[in-house]
């Protein structure tokens, strides 16, 4: 029989824990193929976050570590240091990155640590329950929003690629999304290109990945999908912030 | 041999440099050294002292609460540490910037007018040395040559000229002893 | 014999870790240990595949610790009281993911922003583990600049022995204090290899995973018994000093720079006829209870020092089980303890 789909080298044969209709699932296979396509699996040592891809470290193929929440940039500088020839790679939620790790993720872009960062914002805490994200849109209700984000008490939404790209150092950034074949297509590629960046040592990539979490939005996945196109992306665009050959 | 010297001054005028050749100059003759800075904010233009050990024995407490020798280079520093000084201790007191009499009389004063002497060599910032100087000859805690040693040592070699005046000031420094 | 050298402290620290080649340091510059954090920047950027990172916290520092640690770097992080506070979030991750590490506390006085000058305020946090879970660190107390460095090195074969972090608590005063220090050769072959467990490259093995939490609690029971195994195998590790402790009036117990304030004040007592003993624990975890157990048996009255408002006494009181009365003498804020103080309370008591 013709092999029509295969599952990644760079997956283990664990199956995934996530919700139905959340991204992860997908992000955590595109970053396999990523890895499969260059080639880089066995080389590869990848930090997963403290949220709900806190178990990211089961299901890829390669070492990987569990990083204090918001710590992985810390810790993939770390790792980087010691083994400068292996790729790192962290996988951080929007609260881990945006929130408690911005301190972190700011100064390893501004140093141009030779890292890929893959950022998934779904605009709200998932495995606490669904608290406000740094991400929740205005007027989004959550947990902790219960009345709706409010910009006058809670500020707006941060875009972490737009406050990424006015650094000097980061040599590749784009925010990506997945609710049409053709945005996964687009995001195929752009994991791709970050995870080659580093191969080739040319410094810091990020690639925002925004995703749904129809459980904590109390939407169907359809649903989520539907809000996810015509809610955040509106507010947070698609494309590519930075793309720098080289970093002077 | 055991000599507890407190070192105390303004900032700028050079007392941890002092305290630290004494204590190089100790070990380089083999004997046990410490020395202990005060720090802080007042290491930035305020006083500053610092306390130096030499004996044969090995060094207890680096904190020393009553020295046996005292180098004052400013009043303020005199104020406050000759009442510290045990009997029959030294004070060398840096004439220059002292306008008072010593006050105790259970304890030997070496009167040295280090900034005039530093000014009569061209650089009011070898004070430090001349008043290290009178102390040495007085104290024989160390050598001179060894102190010499510690000077090359310490500063950049490239700095010959720095070091030759420094010398030089040491030397004016011991004369007040040895006349 | 080898060269002899003046050195500051904190700088003697610097040159141990990297005579025991260290070779990764990442910190963040506090009060009274900054001369440490800029001689690493000066040594390990001179050092061809070094690394020397100044941190943008002291949180960061501790977490880039835990990556080079676990991918099999020899690896340092220094801070003061504050900053270590900060790191111990971090310390607790590294002691359940069973990594070696080095970490200097250079304390200061506390709580809070406290002081600059030298105090003892961290011991509890330093031994009965600062942060979060059931973890205990190696704790090294040093109490000279030879010390510092021979403890530091002590530091790191014992962190990679055990697998688990080792903190160097020294204070101000140890740090800015300039003595005279010898390096002893160091044979980088005796650091062990870290190849059967470090991350890095897994072609020809399985993946490897470290992960310091596991949700199941049975689970987690077991990575946190196999701590305990470890905890009690560290006790044999146990090291301290006995002065004078041949039928001594009393005994004083003191670690770091008090236990040589002490040393004086044992020097000013014998010419006042008095006799005072001094147990110096060298080890704080392993705490060396037995040698102070025993010594109760014989001697009735124990002067515990401290630069804190009493902290390691609850550990001479354990050791010494009701046997002999255990007083305590401490000052805090940053004020040095002289040993005519400490003179006075040894009068005071054996009155």
């Amino acid at each position: 029989m013709k092999e029509v789909f295969t599952k990644p080298k760079a997956l283990t044969d664990v199956p995934f824990t996530y919700c139905p209709g959340c991204h992860h699932g997908i992000i955590h296979r595109l970053v396999a193929e990523a890895m499969d396509d260059l080639n880089i699996t066995e080389d590869t040592i990848g930090i997963a976050p403290v949220g709900c891809a806190v178990f990211a470290y089961l299901f890829f193929n390669c070492d990987m570590i569990v990083a204090a929440h918001g710590r992985a940039p810390a810790t993939a500088t770390g790792i980087k240091r010691v083994r400068p020839d292996n790729i790192v790679f962290s996988y951080q939620g929007d609260g881990d990155l945006a929130s408690i790790g911005t301190a972190e993720i700011v100064h390893a872009a501004n140093r141009g640590e030779k890292i890929t960062v893959i950022f998934v914002n779904n605009a709200i805490y998932g495995m606490t329950g669904g608290q406000m994200a740094p991400t929740t849109l205005q007027g989004q209700i959550t947990q902790t929003s219960p009345y709706g984000r409010d910009s006058r008490t809670m500020g707006m939404p941060i875009r972490i690629c737009e406050l990424l790209s006015t650094l000097n150092s980061p040599a590749y950034i784009e925010r990506v999304a997945l609710t049409k074949p053709a945005y996964i297509v687009k995001a195929k590629k752009a994991i791709k290109k970050a995870f080659q960046f580093q191969v080739e040592g040319k410094g810091f990539s990020l690639v925002e990945v925004l995703s749904t979490c129809p459980t904590n939005w109390g939407l169907s996945p359809k649903e989520a999908n539907e809000w996810l196109n015509e809610k955040m992306i509106p507010y947070y665009p698609l494309g590519e912030f930075k793309y720098v050959e080289e970093v002077s | 041999m055991l000599d507890e010297i407190i070192i105390a001054g303004f900032g700028g005028q050079g007392v941890l440099l002092m305290g630290r050749l004494i204590a190089q100059a100790g070990m380089l003759e083999g004997k046990h050294v410490a020395w202990m800075p005060s720090y802080g904010p007042e290491m930035r233009g305020g006083t500053a002292n610092c306390t130096v050990i030499v004996s044969s024995e090995e060094v207890a407490s680096p904190v020393v609460p009553n020295p046996i020798t005292l180098i004052a280079m400013n009043q303020p520093s005199l104020d406050k540490f000759e009442p510290m000084v045990v009997k029959d201790g030294i004070i060398v007191v840096n004439q220059s910037l002292v306008s008072r009499d010593i006050s105790r009389d259970d304890i030997q004063v070496v009167k040295v007018p280090a900034n005039d002497i530093a000014n009569e060599l061209g650089n009011l910032r070898v004070a430090n040395m001349v008043a290290l100087g009178t102390y040495i000859a007085r104290s024989k805690s160390v050598k001179m040559e060894t102190v010499f040693e510690a000077l090359e040592q310490t500063l950049d070699k490239r700095q010959e000229k720095i070091i030759a005046l420094n010398k030089e000031a040491l030397k004016r420094g011991e004369k007040i002893v040895t006349g | 014999m080898e060269e002899r050298l003046l050195m500051k402290g904190n700088e003697a620290i610097g040159e141990a870790a990297i005579h025991a080649g260290c070779r990764y340091y990442f910190g963040y510059p506090i009060t009274p240990q900054s001369e440490l954090i800029a001689y690493m920047a000066k040594r390990l950027l001179k050092i061809e595949g070094a690394t020397f990172l100044q941190a943008e916290s002291e949180i960061s520092a501790i977490n880039m610790v835990y990556g080079a640690a676990a991918a099999g770097g020899r690896v340092m992080t220094s801070s003061s009281s504050p900053g270590i506070s900060l790191k111990q979030e971090g310390i607790s991750y590294i002691a359940c993911a069973e990594l070696p590490c080095v970490v200097v506390n250079v304390m200061r006085g506390g709580p809070g922003l406290g002081s600059i000058q030298p105090a003892q305020g961290d011991y509890f946090q330093a031994t009965k583990g600062g942060g979060h879970g059931d973890y205990r660190l190696i704790v090294l107390a040093p109490s000279s600049v030879q010390e510092l460095v021979d403890l530091t090195i002590k530091a790191f074969d014992l962190a990679d022995k055990y697998r688990n972090p080792a903190m160097l608590l020294a204070d101000g005063l140890l740090g800015q204090m300039m003595e005279p220090v010898q390096f002893k050769e160091f044979d980088e072959k005796s650091i062990p290899s870290k190849e059967s467990w470090a991350l890095g490259s897994s072609k020809g093995r399985e993946p490897r995973r470290i992960v310091p939490f596991d949700l199941d609690p049975v689970e987690l029971e077991k990575i946190v018994n196999r701590l305990k195994q470890k905890y009690q195998d560290m006790q044999k590790e146990v090291e301290y000093e006995l002065v004078n402790i041949d039928n001594p009036d009393i005994v004083i117990v003191a670690y770091g720079s008090i236990a040589r304030i002490a040393k004086t004040t044992i020097q000013m007592a014998k010419k006042e006829g008095i006799n005072i003993g001094l147990i110096r624990p060298i080890t704080l975890f392993p705490f060396p209870y037995k040698v102070i157990e025993d010594t109760a048996d014989n001697v009735d009255k124990f002067l515990v020092t401290e630069m804190s408002l009493g902290q390691m006494i609850e550990d001479v009181k354990i050791a010494v089980k009701g046997k002999a009365e255990v007083s305590f003498y401490g000052r805090t804020g940053g004020v040095v303890i002289s040993p005519v103080e400490i003179l006075e309370e040894v009068k005071r008591l054996l009155k």
